[in-house]
């Protein structure tokens, strides 16, 4: 099994390590913790003001929701009416099994035109299938242009997250990398670039001018692809998406199967629901919407590359497939406690974050060790459900994936229905579980368990060496009382009870 | 009326203080309370940590213990949680397993009687003054199961708010999880051990003496952290301040 | 086996346990939320369109008819704009007064020779109150995409009150998916550094709009 390639861009792969190993460097690295901090609950703040300012904000979910599951409950069916509606506008559609197909595609597509660099739109598809490193093994040279995305390519660095891919980046470091950078990608940085937000964006303003006004190719992704008109829509904030969607010659836009709505009508939730998720703005400042080609007005020529990638493995498990929802919004990261604490690169995949930890695993399968810590990379807190704006119940995909790592069972894998076996090295806890669960069921053994536990009290360390040092490294051990409720109970009432 | 108390494996074995406080609370009420001895563990961790099908029986357990009781009580949100809300769902993936609907028969009937402490004092008895008294200064903090899960709202506050000497402050970040959650506080204790620590500064930083919350497993979790930090504050469980009266006052 | 196929069938035998699911679109789809928030007379509309619009830093004018050609070449000559594009189906009124040298939105032209054009004047198709948003299609009084999107100045004209609606259900109902549709919602911004906005990267920095209402 080759496995699904969820792109690690920059990096030559050694393999990420398991989540908390790689969330332990984050949580006290201090800058890190500060930069995560002060985005997220800036975000959320504004999000919530978002959101309250609509009334209706829990029909949306509903119809946000029940939109995404009927179209994917559907989804061969809308997948061949888009595939005609985009080629009756001009287009020309393309099916990528994996992400292999996918770079093969596009990369066939840019040297059909003769040209060697292309400028993008931000695109998790693109991440996701790491286009731009097999673009540049083809000797052809993707440039980023969404800011976040400039600054991640320009510092040789990793996504830490889904909207805002430099999040883990304060202003001071932003302003470092342009300096330093720029230059060896085009138009250096200006002449005494300070770290306001406002020179850093007329930084990027200057910087990749010059690439637009040249590109005769231009790679996007689709927030939304509606199936009876065989339109495509671009929701972003700065122009640089509709600079790639409108002055090349050629674009080529690469996008998940389960993008797809039924109408035209649909984008009236969609349209509500992602900016105020998102960025928190009623409306971001542009939204680019294009059907096939249009006779002297942009791209004389368009590619669809509809991208598979371990997604039709995820719609075939009917807990799980509540992922294909996603409209990539961001919420749930930036309302993420853990997110907050562990960064976006602990989670070892484009995709960070509590949908990261339900759709990385489920794309690309839970045979690492990152793929198969993900699931546990959480408290459980509810905060990602109760914001995501297609309803989400990422807590109950990251239990069930958790027996999935633990139990092993029925699963599909490219398309071929597979059984797994259970995860190594949850052997210990896994006999822990039965035991306790002996003991639950024969309440006599419970009762022997923990008198045991209150007569040897005094004994009891603060701390616990080996593997206890998992709970007393930050916390000391609760103190065992003198007797368990229940003996009290029976002491006091004895008699009294139905039950026994 | 007569209702079961279901306190809960932790409770049981490490906060029979808890115990007793629901008990004197309840009675102090007009409410005839039981403690079915068979009862033992919800199955929450097995289920959270995935083995749903260890929990099955834990859960088959429950409802054979608790089936015949009117209303059944907890002192935990999430212990409530569980029952209400996965319960259901551990029933029908057994039916989609293939195992047909006896799984969801036998959970169904504890379902809809189970109560938390502070819904059941709400919305069954109807109160919230409950006559308790308690001169301290203290912040509450909403655990994630009984926010998010089974949507308590300020049911806690208007009880806490109504104890007389009772000093009520807000806590900032308050419905941020304290990074428990099970099996995560071990999976993950660097990630657990950093949310706990921020969660029991925002608690300092509201100069209360008592941090109080509806569910003991946090409690140990924010507790322990605050004895390892030596902060001088006390996790102390809601039920233990409501059943705390001038006459015979927590200690 | 082509991968359309593959993948039509790899979707096909994942749904297998929902195969039985025939509900209809219309059913399947419960549309309870609201079709515009809260109710506003014609003026009040308008008043909040303003306010959206100036909240995501649009400047916003208002003007009777016979103004507006006042008003126009008053704004270009405000910012000194020497050239200006100008959509093929303008009605060639607004631009009247106007000194600046016209340059006409030309299919041959090059994005090199638009970003030397200082501004450029648009009507627009729709515009939406409850989100301060301008949408253009394409229309002539439009012109192409790139045009308001090169230059760092746009000047947009809506009528008021008929161009504008409440809500984006009503502003998708009176678009046409089959034009190049271009929402525009203040002047470029972003939020990339630090989740905080700023304005102004690579669309026009400066967005002008003008509420044109009857004569007098």
């Amino acid at each position: 099994m080759s496995g699904t390639y969820l792109g690690m861009p920059a990096f030559p792969p050694p393999p990420p390590p398991a989540f908390p190993e790689a969330a332990r460097d984050a949580v006290h690295d201090q800058t890190l913790r500060g930069n995560l901090r002060h985005a997220t609950h800036t975000i959320r703040a504004k999000r919530a003001r978002a959101v309250a300012e609509v009334s209706d904000w829990a029909a949306l979910r509903e119809a946000g929701m029940r939109i995404k599951d009927h179209t994917l409950r559907h989804l061969d069916r809308y997948l061949v009416q888009l595939e005609e509606s985009v080629t009756a506008a001009g287009g020309t559609v393309h099916w990528a099994v994996d992400a292999d197909e996918a770079n093969r595609i596009v990369a066939g597509l840019v040297k059909a035109t003769g040209e060697t660099e292309v400028v993008k739109v931000k695109s998790m598809a693109t991440q996701e299938i790491g286009l731009n490193e097999a673009l540049e093994a083809e000797g052809i040279r993707a440039y980023e242009t969404d800011l976040a995305e400039l600054i991640v390519q320009l510092g040789r660095d990793r996504p830490s997250h889904i909207l805002v891919p430099a999040i883990h980046r304060n202003r001071g470091e932003i302003r470092d990398i342009f300096r330093q950078e720029m230059g060896e990608w085009g138009r250096p940085a200006p002449e005494g670039l300070t770290d306001t937000p406002a020179e850093l964006a007329e930084a990027a303003r200057l910087h990749l001018r010059e690439k637009f006004l040249r590109a005769k190719v231009g790679v996007s992704g689709a927030n939304f692809m509606v199936a009876e008109t065989g339109t495509l829509v671009v929701v972003e904030s700065e122009g640089n998406g509709r600079m790639c969607l409108t002055l090349p010659e050629t674009l080529i836009s690469v996008v998940g199967i389960e993008k797809i709505l039924p109408t035209w009508q649909d984008l009236e939730v969609f349209l509500q629901t992602l900016p105020r998720s998102s960025t928190a703005e009623r409306m971001n400042p542009y939204t680019s919407m294009w059907t096939g080609t249009t006779d002297e007005d942009g791209p004389r020529t368009f590619h669809l590359v509809l991208l598979d990638n371990g997604r039709t493995d995820t719609l075939a498990d009917e807990v799980g497939r509540q992922a294909l929802r996603c409209i990539r919004c961001s919420a749930c990261l930036n309302v993420c406690p853990v997110y907050e604490r562990a960064g976006g690169h602990a989670y070892g995949s484009v995709y960070p974050g509590p949908i990261g930890a339900i759709l990385s695993p489920q794309l690309r399968g839970i045979a690492s060790e990152i793929d198969a810590s993900l699931p546990y990379a959480s408290s459980l807190c509810g905060a990602c459900y109760e914001v995501c704006p297609v309803a989400i119940d990422i807590p109950e995909v990251l239990v069930h994936l958790r027996e999935r790592v633990v139990e092993g069972g029925r699963t599909t894998r490219e398309g071929n229905k597979v059984v797994l076996r259970p995860a190594k090295g949850h052997a210990a806890e896994r006999a822990a579980m039965r035991a306790a669960r002996w003991a639950f069921t024969h309440p006599g053994a419970l009762r022997t368990g923990q008198r045991l536990a209150s007569r040897t009290r005094r004994f009891h360390p603060r701390t616990l060496p080996g593997p206890g040092r998992a709970w007393s490294g930050t916390r000391d051990l609760p103190p065992v009382p003198a007797e368990p409720f229940r003996d009290w109970w029976q002491r006091t009432h004895d008699g009294r009870d139905r039950g026994e | 009326m007569r209702v079961a108390l279901f306190l809960t494996c932790v409770n049981d074995t490490l906060y029979p203080d808890t115990g007793r406080a629901v008990v004197k609370l309840l009675t102090r009420l007009g409410v005839e309370v039981d403690f079915p001895m068979a009862q033992t563990c919800c199955g929450q961790a097995h289920y959270n940590t995935g083995y749903r099908h260890e929990a099955e029986p834990l859960a088959r357990h429950f409802s054979d213990v608790f089936g015949g009781y009117a209303a059944i009580v907890t002192p935990s949100g999430s212990c409530g949680a569980m029952v209400r809300e996965l319960y259901p769902r551990m029933g029908e993936r057994a039916r989609a397993e293939g195992r047909g609907d006896t799984l969801a028969a036998t959970l169904a009937p504890v379902v809809p009687k189970t109560y938390e402490l502070t819904e059941f004092l709400v919305d069954v008895l109807g109160v919230t003054d409950v006559g308790a008294h308690y001169p301290h200064k203290v912040t509450y903090h909403p655990t994630c199961h009984g926010l998010r899960g089974l949507g308590l709202g300020d049911r806690p506050l208007r009880l806490l708010r109504a104890v007389k000497g009772l000093e009520l402050v807000e806590l900032p970040g308050a419905d941020e999880c304290c990074g428990f959650g099970g099996t995560f506080a071990l999976k993950n204790s660097d990630v657990s051990g950093a949310m706990g620590a921020d969660k029991v500064r925002n608690a300092e930083a509201t100069g209360a003496e008592v941090l109080c919350a509806a569910d003991n497993s946090c409690l140990m979790h924010i507790g322990t952290t605050m004895a390892r930090l030596r902060t001088g504050m006390r996790p102390v469980h809601i039920a233990e301040i409501l059943a705390s009266t001038e006459e015979e006052p927590a200690v | 086996m082509s991968s359309r196929e593959r993948i039509l069938g790899r979707v096909r035998r994942a749904l297998a346990d929902v195969r039985q699911d025939d509900t209809p679109y219309e059913q399947a789809i419960e549309r309870s939320y609201v079709r515009e928030h809260g109710e506003r007379s014609a003026e009040q509309t308008v008043d909040l369109l303003a306010g959206n619009l100036a909240d995501y830093r649009a400047i916003v004018h208002r003007c009777a008819t016979d103004e507006l050609a006042a008003m126009i070449a008053g704004l270009l000559a405000g910012r000194g704009a020497q050239t200006v594009l100008v959509p093929s189906g303008l009605d060639g009124d607004w631009l009247a007064a106007v000194d600046a040298e016209r340059v006409p939105d030309r299919a041959e032209s090059t994005p090199h020779e638009l970003d030397r054009v200082d501004s450029v004047v648009t009507a627009c198709a729709v515009a939406v109150a409850e989100t301060g948003t301008i949408v253009l299609d394409g229309s002539p009084d439009q012109g192409r995409r790139r045009i308001t999107l090169v230059p760092d100045h746009h000047i947009c004209v809506v009528r008021i009150p008929d161009q504008v609606v409440s809500s984006v259900p009503q502003a998708l109902e009176r678009l046409d998916p089959a034009r190049p549709l271009t929402w525009i919602s203040g002047p470029s911004a972003t939020s990339d550094i630090e989740l905080d906005r700023v304005e102004g990267v690579h669309g026009p920095r400066t967005l002008e709009v003008v509420l044109v209402h009857g004569p007098g």
